[in-house]
């Protein structure tokens, strides 16, 4: 077993065992739609309107996850461990950046069908491939974003605020870009095209802020 | 080391300043619509050029710091990323009047400039937070090197995405960056290398009185005295 | 320039080892040479750097001066190559407290290239294989510091460091794990003078210094070479 996937089998475990992250992302999602449906005082939402909502929650409820995400490391000096072993320190980051897009994709399975019952239109809806391949794509960016914040932030001082304060400036090309791509398919109209181009933006994105974060992640464990 | 020629810089970029000033009160031409306060657009941009090649400055050092070990590096990104803060705000502040100026609405979603910009600030402002939160010197050092690495790449990557969503920009605005009659070209050239000397002369200003601190740090410990740090966000 | 590993090559080398915290020294040239199959004893109250010299030379914090070289490889660059050989028992258990202590040894293991029978034989020598599957915020501190002793000596290390590794351990437990540690070159931190007694090379320190200890000098070691801690004066200065 390479030590990538043991790191990877290991957070899932203790989140499965925890359950600390996914449930709270969750229920802070469906929460804040019934706080969508209230502050904006409407019924149904639609296109942009609608692609905002979305994304606003799932990003805000993203960076209540990244909160927690190296918090079990730090308890009893558990990453030194993993930093005696004789590995490529890069699996550390690749393993959070895998688990924290599926604690992400998981939360979508519950927000989005949620979503899709409170607050979308009723002619509004469908083009689930489409969407799909938005959330994928976004949810990659704001793992690899979410899990090189969080490691800066967690052995400072004011660690949560700097998660967010940190974290949503660097994610505004995602939301950009996920809103953008999302609009059409959200339209009362009925789903129209996905926009192709705004798919390279959040590629491009990935990629851009995975090599960078592969690059000084280390930096980040020495000392 | 700063300190040399520190004097030369200094008028240079005074009499550079002045004359842009002059050029753009009374050679360039006044804008048909925008009217006298359009001219700020001379202050304005140039500021937001260098200002965000002083954040991916920042960031160049931080690599060198990172590579090296060498502190001075850091203290370089440090500086470097201070003073792009500080033209910064002057940025938005000069950007909101002229936002005023052509539109009458003190700020801008429309142009793209001014929006990444805002989104560059935001982030560039947590820097000495971050700082401030690590009390470890070295460690300190290096998660600012690593933040500063990544806002740097940031920049241009923002601020591609945010004009790619802006794209269907009022004309106007888009045409205040492009195209240029000869004249207007000629103050902003000049403003521009106003704006630059003007960092370069307060980054070397910022450099030489740390250095002097940090030489009389040392100092004091030589001679015994009890020089106890306290918390600071800026490099020792 | 790397040298062929050996066992005549020693176990630690230092020269004027020195790290920082900021402007406070933390450790102030301390050099000393540790043979192949020897233990090293390291005393001093709390405060005196001995966690930190433990730290530097299981590659966690990087020396701000001097020369570290540990299994013949010198730090930090050679830090990748030895990480394997080293165990290390800190103040802090380096544990999952989520994970059972099956788990947490199997992530140990894999992530080390060991085999998964030596954690059940890990298991056993320590006495924990009724409990191996609850979590270790189940455990007592006693239970958690075997764990830990396990974890330590899983990938069967070259040198062993030890930061007071008797703590939270009652005599019987003691007694378990010494054989574990028996036989290997070791670093053991104390506060008590007669671990020194049982220790080939003996370390004083006191506030980062290489410090005499109730009158204890370096005792030097079989290969003759003595280390250097004898000679510093009261205060430290060289």
């Amino acid at each position: 077993m390479t030590p990538l996937s043991a790191l990877l089998r290991k957070e899932l475990r203790l989140e499965w065992r925890t359950r600390e992250a996914v449930p709270a992302m969750a229920l802070f999602s469906v929460t804040t739609f019934v706080v969508f449906h209230f502050g904006l005082q409407r019924d149904a939402v639609d296109g942009a309107l609608a692609a905002g909502v979305l994304w606003v929650t799932l990003l805000f409820a993203a960076m209540l996850g990244a909160n927690r995400l190296f918090v079990s490391d730090s308890e009893d000096g558990a990453l030194e461990g993993i930093l005696l072993a004789p590995i490529d320190r890069t699996a550390l980051y690749a393993a959070k950046a895998i688990a924290f897009a599926a604690y992400l994709a998981i939360v979508e399975i519950v927000a989005v069908p949620a979503f899709y019952l409170l607050l979308l239109g009723p002619s509004a809806g469908g083009a689930v491939p489409g969407l799909l391949a938005v959330l994928g794509l976004a949810d990659i960016g704001i793992a690899l974003t979410g899990t090189l914040v969080s490691g800066l932030a967690t052995r400072t001082r004011s660690r949560d605020l700097l998660v967010s304060l940190l974290g949503l400036p660097l994610l505004m090309p995602v939301i950009i870009a996920a809103a953008r791509a999302t609009t059409p398919l959200l339209a009362a109209a009925g789903p129209g095209d996905l926009p192709g181009r705004w798919l390279a933006v959040l590629a491009l994105y990935d990629l851009v802020i995975g090599l960078i974060a592969l690059a000084v992640f280390d930096f980040l464990l020495e000392d | 080391m700063y300190g040399k020629g520190l004097r030369t810089l200094s008028i240079a970029t005074a009499l550079t300043l002045t004359g842009a000033f002059a050029l753009a009160l009374f050679y360039a031409p006044m804008d048909a619509d925008q009217g006298f306060l359009q001219k700020i657009f001379y202050l304005h941009v140039p500021m937001a050029i260098v200002s965000l090649c002083g954040f991916v400055a920042g960031g160049v050092f931080a690599i060198q710091h990172l590579r090296s070990g060498d502190r001075r590096h850091d203290l370089r990104s440090y500086v470097a990323i201070h003073m792009s803060l500080i033209l910064g705000v002057g940025t938005l502040v000069t950007g909101s009047i002229w936002a005023r100026a052509s539109w009458g609405h003190w700020w801008l979603w429309d142009e793209p400039t001014l929006v990444s910009f805002l989104i560059v600030f935001l982030l560039y402002a947590c820097y000495q937070p971050l700082r401030f939160a690590i009390e470890d010197p070295d460690r300190q050092a290096r998660y600012a090197s690593v933040f500063a690495i990544v806002a740097g790449a940031f920049v241009p990557l923002n601020f591609m995405v945010v004009r790619m969503a802006q794209q269907k920009v009022h004309p106007r605005v888009l045409s205040a960056s492009s195209n240029l009659p000869g004249e207007m070209w000629l103050v902003f050239i000049v403003s521009l290398l106003g704006m630059t000397l003007l960092y370069i002369t307060l980054w070397r200003y910022e450099m030489a009185a740390k250095n002097v601190r940090g030489q009389i740090r040392k100092l004091r410990r030589r001679l015994g005295a009890d020089v106890v740090a306290g918390r600071s966000a800026a490099p020792q | 320039m790397p040298s062929p590993p050996s066992t005549d090559t020693p176990a630690i080398e230092l020269d004027g080892l020195e790290r920082r915290y900021g402007e406070r020294v933390a450790l102030a040239g301390v050099s000393l040479t540790l043979p192949r199959g020897a233990v090293l004893a390291v005393l001093g109250p709390n405060g005196a750097g001995k966690s930190t010299l433990l730290r530097v030379l299981a590659t966690l914090l990087r020396p701000h001066g001097g020369t570290v070289k540990v299994l013949g490889e010198d730090l930090p660059g050679g830090a990748w190559k030895v990480r394997g050989r080293i165990g290390y028992l800190g103040h802090q258990p380096l544990l999952y407290r989520d994970l059972s202590a099956r788990e947490n040894l199997l992530l140990h293991a894999r992530l080390h290239r060991v085999a998964r029978v030596r954690v059940d034989e890990m298991l056993d020598a320590v006495g924990l294989t009724r409990r191996a599957e609850d979590p270790l915020h189940t455990f007592s501190r006693g239970m958690v510091q075997r764990c830990s002793v396990a974890r330590t000596v899983l990938h069967d290390p070259d040198l062993v460091l030890l930061d007071e590794p008797r703590a939270n351990l009652d005599p019987a437990a003691a007694e378990i794990i010494e054989p574990l540690l028996e036989g290997r070159t070791r670093v053991m931190t104390s506060h008590d003078p007669r671990d020194a007694e049982r220790a080939e090379v003996v370390l004083g320190l006191r506030e980062g210094h290489p410090h005499a200890i109730d009158g204890l000098y370096a005792v030097p070691a079989h290969a003759g070479t003595a280390p250097r801690a004898d000679r510093r004066t009261q205060d430290g200065a060289r």
